[in-house]
């Protein structure tokens, strides 16, 4: 299975191997959909039942969701380009890329924790209502994938340094190249759904 | 792939460009605009749906030729969409008319009754 080696193409779909670690990864990322569906259903169902807590209208600041979200629009375009650079193939290009892409997660997620914070210092926590417990799970599952995206890449990022960029490491780059832009779909529902709407009524 | 020889690669940054612009014409549409609020609704969802094809078509590489196109799952990723799409539609669906015994009356007096039916319920 391994003997199989194209040479032309992207090193990473070179191997039967990549090819199909990269198709597996596709089929989690339709399970993920699945998953982040049933915590908007939720949030759907349980929009407005904010008891006596604040409600979202009251709560939402455009300015620092818009912030969030072009922090998080900017990391998947830079991801693309660590990608490309990889493609080229440029380790310098796409270590440089991939360090830009972290360090715009992690505003992202500075910026999370500070509007949790402030939301739970206003009165609304998981315990004060349904819907706000229905918020914190949903923009919180969200909150720790880019948390786990963050640490995976980092570790990513010194297994090139060591090993250099081969079918495996260029794999494996690909494939959490896939996982940050799925994240920012998702961010993009959480805005619209989530935070415009919840703006709007 | 040709592409990937350029120094910039136009795709990802036309599809910045998009994305940025599409999150502003709805954040405006949200916060600023007078438009009803339906109209809202659907517009924002709308410009959703296109901001993630817009990742999905030009950073994903999803119609990649050059890998040979058949390595992204298109009935598993239509699989999840779907339930997604059920998923949501249908919970809204059930939760805002499902609650509706036939018997006439308006928002208030079904509300009126389900509170009535889980006092019933819990006294058992």
């Amino acid at each position: 299975m391994a003997a199989e080696e194209l040479k032309t193409g992207p090193l990473e779909y070179r191997t039967q191997e990549g090819q199909m670690t990269i198709m597996g990864f596709w089929i989690f990322l339709g399970a993920e959909v699945v998953l982040f569906a049933t915590l908007f259903a939720t949030y759907a169902v349980l929009f407005g039942r904010t008891a006596d807590a604040p409600t979202p209208g009251e709560l939402f600041e455009p300015g620092i969701v818009l912030v969030m979200t072009f922090l998080l629009l900017t990391s998947s375009f830079t991801c693309g380009l660590a990608i490309h650079e990889m493609r080229r193939g440029s380790v310098k290009g796409l270590i440089l890329w991939m360090i830009i892409t972290l360090a715009l997660g992690l505003g992202f997620l500075g910026f999370e924790i500070f509007e949790f914070v402030h939301y739970t210092h206003e009165g609304a926590t998981v315990q004060s209502a349904a819907f706000w417990s229905a918020f914190f799970i949903l923009a919180g599952t969200h909150g720790l994938h880019v948390t786990l995206g963050v640490g995976w890449a980092t570790l990513l990022l010194i297994q090139i340094k060591k090993r250099g960029l081969t079918n495996v490491t260029s794999r494996k780059f690909f494939i959490i190249s896939l996982y940050w832009h799925f994240l920012d779909v998702i961010w993009i529902f959480i805005f619209t759904s989530v935070y415009l709407i919840g703006m709007v009524i | 792939m040709a592409d990937s020889k350029k120094r910039v690669p136009m795709n990802h940054v036309i599809g910045f460009i998009l994305s940025l612009v599409m999150t502003l014409v709805a954040a405006w549409a949200a916060i600023q605009s007078n438009l009803p609020v339906t109209w809202v609704i659907i517009g924002i969802m709308i410009l959703a749906l296109l901001q993630a094809g817009v990742q999905l078509f030009m950073f994903m590489h999803v119609t990649e030729a050059s890998s040979g196109n058949g390595h992204v799952p298109w009935n598993m990723m239509f699989h999840g969409f779907a339930l997604a799409g059920i998923l949501v539609a249908g919970s809204l669906f059930v939760m805002s008319f499902g609650h509706d015994h036939g018997d006439n009356g308006d928002m208030g007096d079904n509300q009126q009754h389900e509170e009535q039916q889980s006092e019933d319920h819990s006294g058992h």
